[in-house]
């Protein structure tokens, strides 16, 4: 309550800003690289202050739209722009003065090296005088919950500090408008409703406009006043009160893989395979990179033919870096990861880590927390054939697999496109697809289910299952909690380890 | 906590400190003489003392630099130009009354001109020298903050560069010949950073970066009275080294021979 007092005297000591509104009359956008208008005929209205929610399915335009209101599309040589879009009866380039955006990857919205600078540094372009800068960051610290030291290194941030971090930036510019993209989907559920609530105090104070783009309605629906629909093709196909547009659009957001509240969790049928034995044993095993202390020691784990082992534990536990070392990547600093003898290639050679990159790919597959890092060829088709054609499989078998894939994981309509040109889900699905090309024994998955809509999402799960019930190992890390409860054979819980950045001011 | 609230006791402008080290080197880089560079690190030492440097840095880093000096010197020492008496000669080696002056020459100028970068210069934070460019020297905030926010994306390079080799490895393609390998990987580590700064750069916009043609800066970079009396000692150092070289007869001007 201090906190909320505190923040309320500085912001009538700012110029109170006002919310900007926002319009767009038949807007559209094509991207320089694509064929198709992502967004199309756009018309809506939205005035200062309300407070709106933007849901589509995945590839609808949503994050588009939200960067052409931001300004930050850029101009002809990145893409066309038809019809009309304007902040405050002006383009959106020349508003920017009012205008403060998060964008999806936390990662890269980190700016400056010091937690204290980076928050200060929306302020400082803004022009607040230095006198209001300090006290403005130390309360959109506080408000979101990022109890840090001001000269932390940014570094050191977790992922889900790294978004309260720029959210922090953002609030505290007290812009006119606040666009947000998926601004929560690194949080764990204490921490989405205390960063969005400290979204929404903050935008009641300065009267800012706020648009959010984000899967899980639940924790938005309460407090937003309009709902806007986008259909596929990027047009405006359902406006309106939130009860009311949830109610009525209920079919076409549960197919757009929009988490739509108390939709009931599917059923996953499963008929396990019969042989289950061990395939890679971990025995007193630690994890780390090379030169850094270990994190943990003494694991114990086995992973089994046919069933589903979920790895889970908080941030910093070392998920990713046990991820790495079953998948034979990381060599463990202490103790041992040992395959089947029947799945090692020579006998002799039983640790993963030690057997050749080609050995690997019928064997054990990885797929990455971040699909990006997955990608190594221009087109989604050739992405498909690397693999069988390391292994020399003939053309036509790899032409029959890639197809197989394509028509199996919804990627046909982007055979040719660039693997980085496509949307979240379609990364997500061919980051995977590229694992099962090869068909391994075992498949590790690093946070597969993070920043997927819901459709992906159960399409994910249903294949996962499909996969080990015909007899292949899946190793998944996740925070993910109904994933875990929809899938997991066995469950492993990586309990913290002590990290270096839980230090406090 | 903050530089704001360490106003007391704050460290000289880093700005100030890389004036000073340009001027000494400007003014040494114009001769080859042991006295102007003598004289000039006998000034240095006595400022850096002024200034509250502590000892075990300056003597651990003006060991290092030693050290390196002392190898360029050597090289002088065989094979520098010769004048005067012969004292040995080996094949291509000549050792010689003149490149043992040119040696000494060069082993005290080496010294003189790299420890003032180093001991004021080191450990100067990259966030502040940005400050003080932007607010002292007036540089755009484009160019300032662009290359402050770029070094931070140096360390996200050497992740990417880490994944970038356990994907290749995973994907069934890390089996060819070293080379080859580290060519692909380098240029996927390309497409990577610029892939990053564009997004950087969004994320600056995103920011209201550049959105109005002046901005504040949080942190004050003061310029003041220590600041001026450090430039000036530097100014004051390279006057009495050229003046005392001058006098002793023994200034070359590099470019006068």
């Amino acid at each position: 309550m201090n906190v909320l007092r505190a923040h309320a005297q500085v912001s009538t000591d700012a110029v109170r800003s006002v919310g900007a509104a926002v319009t767009a009359r038949g807007w559209g956008w094509q991207h320089a690289t694509r064929a198709n208008w992502v967004v199309r005929d756009l018309d809506l209205s939205i005035a200062p202050g309300e407070r709106v929610l933007l849901l589509g399915p995945s590839g609808a335009g949503k994050s588009t739209l939200l960067h052409g209101i931001a300004g930050l599309l850029g101009g002809a040589e990145e893409g066309r722009q038809a019809g009309q879009l304007h902040v405050d009866d002006a383009p959106p380039a020349e508003r920017r003065s009012r205008i403060g955006m998060v964008l999806q990857d936390p990662d890269s919205q980190v700016i400056l090296s010091r937690v204290g600078d980076d928050v200060a540094f929306g302020m400082e372009n803004f022009g607040v005088p230095r006198e209001q800068i300090w006290p403005r960051v130390r309360q959109a610290l506080d408000a979101v919950g990022l109890n840090v030291p001001l000269s932390q290194h940014t570094s050191k941030l977790s992922g889900g500090q790294k978004q309260r971090l720029a959210l922090a930036g953002v609030i505290a510019m007290h812009p006119g408008l606040i666009l947000l993209d998926e601004p929560t989907a690194n949080l764990d559920p204490a921490g989405v409703i205390e960063v969005r609530d400290a979204i929404v105090e903050s935008a009641r104070k300065t009267g800012a406009t706020l648009i959010v783009i984000e899967h899980r309605t639940d924790v938005w629906l309460p407090v937003i006043d309009r709902v806007i629909v986008l259909g596929a093709d990027g047009a405006v196909i359902a406006d309106g009160t939130p009860d009311d547009t949830i109610r009525r659009e209920h079919d076409y957001l549960v197919r757009s893989g929009v988490w739509v509240p108390d939709t009931p969790l599917p059923e996953i049928p499963r008929r396990r395979f019969e042989d289950d034995r061990a395939l890679l044993h971990a025995a007193e095993l630690g994890l780390g990179y090379r030169g850094d202390e270990p994190l943990h020691t003494g694991l114990d784990l086995a992973i089994r033919r046919g069933r589903t082992t979920v790895i889970t534990g908080p941030n910093g536990a070392g998920k990713s870096t046990l991820a790495l070392t079953l998948g034979g990547l990381l060599r463990p600093p202490v103790g041992r990861l040992t395959a089947d003898a029947a799945l090692a290639p020579p006998r002799s050679r039983r640790e993963p880590v030690r057997w050749r990159s080609k050995e690997l790919l019928t064997r054990i597959g990885s797929v990455f927390q971040d699909p990006e890092h997955q990608f190594l060829t221009g087109t989604v088709r050739d992405e498909l054939s690397l693999g069988p054609r390391a292994l020399n499989r003939n053309a036509t078998e790899i032409d029959a697999c890639t197809d197989e894939l394509l028509q199996r994981l919804r990627l046909q309509h982007v055979a040719d496109a660039n693997p980085y040109t496509l949307s979240g889900g379609e990364k997500r699905r061919l980051s995977v697809a590229t694992v099962l090309a090869t068909g391994p024994a075992v498949i590790v998955l690093d946070e597969p289910t993070f920043g997927q809509d819901r459709r992906t999402w159960e399409e994910l799960i249903r294949l996962l299952a499909d996969v080990a019930d015909a007899g292949t190992a899946i190793v998944a890390v996740t925070h993910d909690l109904d994933f875990t409860a929809l899938l997991a054979d066995t469950r492993i819980e990586l309990p913290a380890w002590q990290t270096a950045t839980e230090t406090t001011s | 906590m903050t530089t704001v609230e360490a106003l007391g006791t704050r460290p000289v402008n880093p700005v100030a400190r890389l004036l000073t080290a340009l001027l000494i080197a400007g003014g040494l880089v114009l001769s080859v003489d042991w006295v102007s560079a003598l004289t000039a690190l006998v000034l240095e030492l006595v400022l850096f003392f002024a200034v509250g440097a502590r000892l075990r840095p300056v003597l651990t880093r003006a060991a290092v630099l030693a050290v390196a000096a002392a190898l360029t010197a050597v090289t002088i020492l065989l094979y520098g130009q010769s004048s005067g008496t012969v004292h040995w000669h080996f094949l291509l080696i000549t050792v010689s009354d003149g490149s043992i002056a040119l040696a000494l020459a060069t082993f005290l100028r080496v010294l003189a001109i790299a420890l003032p970068s180093v001991i004021l210069f080191a450990d100067v934070d990259p966030t502040e020298l940005a400050d003080g460019l932007g607010q002292v020297l007036k540089l755009p905030a484009r160019f300032v903050l662009g290359a402050l926010a770029g070094l931070r994306l140096v360390g996200l390079l050497g992740q990417d560069w880490q994944y970038l080799g356990y994907a290749r490895r995973a994907r069934g393609v890390a089996d060819h010949a070293r080379l080859r390998r580290v060519a692909g990987q380098s240029f996927a580590l390309l497409v990577f950073a610029v892939r990053r700064g564009s997004k950087l750069a969004t994320a600056m916009e995103a920011r209201g970066f550049g959105a109005h043609r002046s901005r504040t800066w949080a942190r004050p970079s003061p310029f003041a009275g220590r600041e001026f009396a450090l430039v000036t000692a530097g100014f004051v150092i390279t006057a009495v080294a050229i003046a005392t070289s001058v006098t002793a007869g023994s200034w070359n001007f590099i470019g006068a021979q």
